[in-house]
């Protein structure tokens, strides 16, 4: 995937071939999320990258097959996480009020 | 940090308060996430990386003494970012627990995240996170709760999974969906670390299959899998899934088009390799079941498109699931067609996959298989080195006596040309190959000959034992393969294995190789000088190893009694004898005192090899005494059927070797043997100690059989 490389470890009795096609249903999600995701991407938001992988796979296993289900998911949470950080004046900022 | 603050007046508490408040407000606040990372990656050596890692995990310890809840946050997703390039951060683990606890969800995204990074079982630490999970389990917004299911789906230790099963049991009954799915990969979890727990799960998973989200189906199928392959009584319970499961497989092939879950016009791929995977437990050793799955698994096989991996992906899973179930024979057949068409693909992947899964099958499918053989025999030129191996390995697996020929030509081209990792194996898989299916002495001394010339030196050590063997065996060859081994010899000298082969013939056979006796072809013309001449070149090349050197010194000795250049073969032997090597000193002895001593005895000692029964190659050993001590020796061959009756000289010479030994069978032309050498051996047993001549004679015997000396 131009500069990106991906590898898995998967167990003796897993189907090598579908793997490939879960790295790159992973490709596709950050790529949806990131907006053509690039090296660069990944390494600044190192974090929302695993965000995306946590809701994707859950011990080793993919949790939901749909590409949009997945996104929305994401997205909400994202939406929680922004109402959390609600602006704060210069003063609650400065811790005197 | 500037300090700019009006110093209190003593005793007065909130002064100081605000003093101390008014002192933290000047500390810089850490740096954002965003600005490390940039600042890092400035760095140009590994040293002034370490350096500003070192100054900021300071900055950040500072800032975590002072339990600043503000920045805890940041902090911690920098240390998980200096701990992604593999710097310690230990010291974030109880910071991570504190952000589970807190309420805002950024802080608990990052804290389960950092505990997922920082946090195993194997720190006591981890256990402290128990109560906060359980909380957020039952958490009013299931973006936390799903935080909570996915930390503990992926790091839980037993004690964990112990004291929160409950939740998630409960969780798995739920109807949001999006608590489900992950409920049911998290119960897989737990039932990997707490097997006793499965039964817990059990009542849950009662309507999971009737599910119409495709997320809850999939992992309920994981689920399901898991239980099966854990426990025989689920599988029992669970095989009346069966039919439901085919169902759904059937929905899944024949509804049109669906955006959510299509991949390359194909409708959920995921869950129909899961189903597939799941009806493959299910219908293995069981005839109902397959009988039942036989026309989805056609269907599937059939009309999967393959011009893409992810077709070929739910093919590999149906050809895996066809072969170990029951099925009938026409789907199996079409299976390994499967597979064969696997092979012709032009993506590696596939191809490998297709060798990996024909290895497993070519025991029980053989005839199948075969038909196949040709196209597997071309992946032996195949450029990935993976690929080869499982060629080659399929290659000596389809070796039969009708295709041997055929099959060793290729082989023995690949032997040529491949890589130095492969050259044992292979060689080893010709000789085996070759002597199941030989289908004539002479081509299979010729395969020998050819494996020896061009693998040589990767020929196993093993096998050169084995290989002596056999061409004592092949009598009427014997002429026609020292030959051939003298000429090679003439050639190469470097390649060890097949010096000793070598060796050892001429010591054996030296004296058909000096008569020109050959029929199989053009017999050399060579004197006894140009063969003593070629093995002492042996004795004094760099080349030779100390157990090569062994070797010709033995085939020396031999030849003196096959020779009559005696007094050259004298002198050799008494050089040696001071020999800086052991070994090598060690026979020049023995051999002296075989001219010196026991002359009368050489001739008996050094004739021609009896045919040796072939033994199983670790077969039993037998313990022999010796100078009181006992040593494991490898048997000697068993009886062979009945034959003519040995003199009595070679029987008291193995009775003195101890042990149930064979009676060899004697039937080439023995050299001139004194009628008394029997009586005098016995008649030396009188006189001399016992054991240091039991010694002496076994070593030679064992020498002689080309065998390393005990």
């Amino acid at each position: 995937y131009a500069s990106l490389y991906f590898c898995c470890a998967i167990e003796e009795q897993d189907n090598e071939l579908i793997t490939l096609e879960v790295i790159h249903r992973f490709v596709e999600l950050l790529d949806k999320y990131f907006g053509s995701v690039c090296e660069l991407d990944i390494i600044f938001n190192f974090e929302k990258a695993y965000f995306i992988l946590d809701e994707f796979l859950m011990g080793g296993e993919i949790q939901d097959t749909s590409k949009k289900s997945v996104l929305k998911a994401i997205e909400q949470a994202d939406l929680l996480q922004e109402e959390d950080e609600s602006p704060r004046s210069v003063l609650e900022e400065m811790g005197l009020a | 940090m500037s300090i700019e603050c009006v110093p209190p007046s003593i005793g007065n508490r909130d002064d100081s308060i605000s003093f101390l408040a008014s002192l933290r407000l000047r500390m810089p606040a850490p740096i954002r996430l965003r600005e490390l990372i940039r600042t890092i990656r400035t760095a140009r050596t590994q040293a002034e990386e370490r350096e500003m890692i070192q100054k900021e995990c300071a900055a950040i310890r500072s800032s975590f003494r002072e339990e600043d809840n503000t920045y805890r946050c940041r902090n911690v997703a920098k240390l998980l970012y200096m701990h992604m390039l593999g710097y310690p951060a230990h010291f974030g683990q109880l910071e991570c627990l504190k952000l589970i606890a807190s309420q805002k969800f950024t802080d608990k995204r990052i804290g389960y995240l950092g505990a997922m990074l920082l946090l195993d079982e194997r720190q006591d630490v981890h256990l402290l996170m128990t109560n906060c999970i359980k909380n957020d389990l039952n958490h009013s917004t299931q973006y936390v709760q799903g935080l909570a299911l996915c930390t503990l789906g992926c790091m839980g230790s037993s004690e964990m999974c112990r004291d929160l099963a409950g939740e998630v049991e409960k969780l798995l009954k739920t109807s949001n969906s999006y608590l489900r799915k992950k409920a049911a990969l998290c119960a897989v979890h737990v039932i990997r670390k707490v097997p006793e727990l499965m039964e817990m799960f059990l009542p849950a998973t009662k309507n999971l299959l009737s599910e119409k989200n495709h997320g809850v189906l999939h992992t309920s199928v994981v689920l399901l899998t898991e239980m099966c392959e854990r426990s025989p009584d689920m599988l029992t319970h669970f095989r009346k899934l069966v039919p439901q499961l085919v169902r759904i497989l059937k929905n899944l092939i024949m509804s049109g088009y669906s955006p959510e879950h299509d991949v390359s016009g194909i409708s959920d791929p995921f869950l129909q390799v899961r189903i597939l995977r799941l009806l493959r437990i299910l219908g293995k050793n069981d005839d109902d079941s397959s009988e039942a799955m036989n026309d989805i698994l056609a269907q599937v096989a059939t009309n999967t498109e393959t011009s893409k991996n992810v077709g070929n992906a739910i093919l590999y899973e149906t050809v895996l699931t066809i072969m170990d179930i029951k099925s009938e024979s026409g789907l199996r057949v079409l299976a390994i067609n499967i597979l064969g068409r696997f092979l012709l693909n032009n993506d590696k992947n596939i191809r490998y996959v297709a060798l990996t899964s024909l290895l497993k099958t070519v025991q029980t499918d053989h005839n199948a298989v075969q038909r196949h053989r040709s196209t597997i025999v071309d992946c032996l030129k195949d450029l990935d080195v993976s690929i080869k191996r499982r060629a080659m390995e399929l290659s000596f697996a389809l070796v039969n006596g009708n295709n041997i020929r055929g099959m060793m030509k290729e082989l023995l081209y690949f032997l040529d040309s491949c890589d130095p990792e492969f050259k044992a194996d292979c060689a080893s898989g010709v000789f085996l190959a070759a002597e199941k299916y030989a289908p004539s002495k002479r081509w299979h001394i010729d395969t020998i000959m050819r494996v020896l010339t061009t693998a040589g030196s990767y020929v196993r050590d093993d096998s050169v034992p084995n290989l002596i063997q056999l061409i004592t065996n092949s009598v009427e060859m014997h002429a026609y393969t020292v030959q051939r081994l003298y000429k090679a010899l003439l050639d190469d000298i470097s390649q060890q294995p097949l010096v000793q082969v070598a060796s050892w013939c001429i010591g054996e056979y030296g004296d058909l190789l000096i008569s020109g006796q050959c029929e199989e072809e053009e017999p050399i013309q060579v004197t006894e000088d140009e063969v003593l001449d070629v093995l002492e070149g042996l004795l004094v090349s760099n080349l030779s190893t100390p157990v090569t050197r062994g070797y010709s010194l033995t085939a020396i000795m031999k030849l003196s009694t096959r020779f009559s250049s005696v007094n050259r073969i004298k002198k050799v032997v008494s050089i040696y004898g001071s020999s800086i090597d052991v070994e090598l000193q060690q026979r020049a002895v023995e051999y002296n005192a075989l001219f010196k001593k026991y002359d009368h005895m050489r001739p008996a000692l050094l004739e021609r090899m009896p045919i040796m029964e072939k033994t199983a190659s670790n077969g039993p050993t037998e313990i022999v005494q010796t100078n009181g001590e006992t040593e494991p020796s490898a048997v000697e061959p068993k009886h062979p059927p009945p034959v003519t009756q040995p003199t009595n000289q070679a029987n008291d010479l193995l009775d003195l070797l101890g042990g149930n030994d064979v009676v060899p069978v004697i039937q080439t032309t023995m050299p001139t043997k004194p009628a008394s050498a029997g009586g005098e051996l016995l008649d030396l047993l009188g006189d001399l100690s016992l054991t240091g001549m039991k010694l002496t004679l076994k070593h030679c015997f064992s020498l002689l059989k080309g065998k390393p000396a005990t």
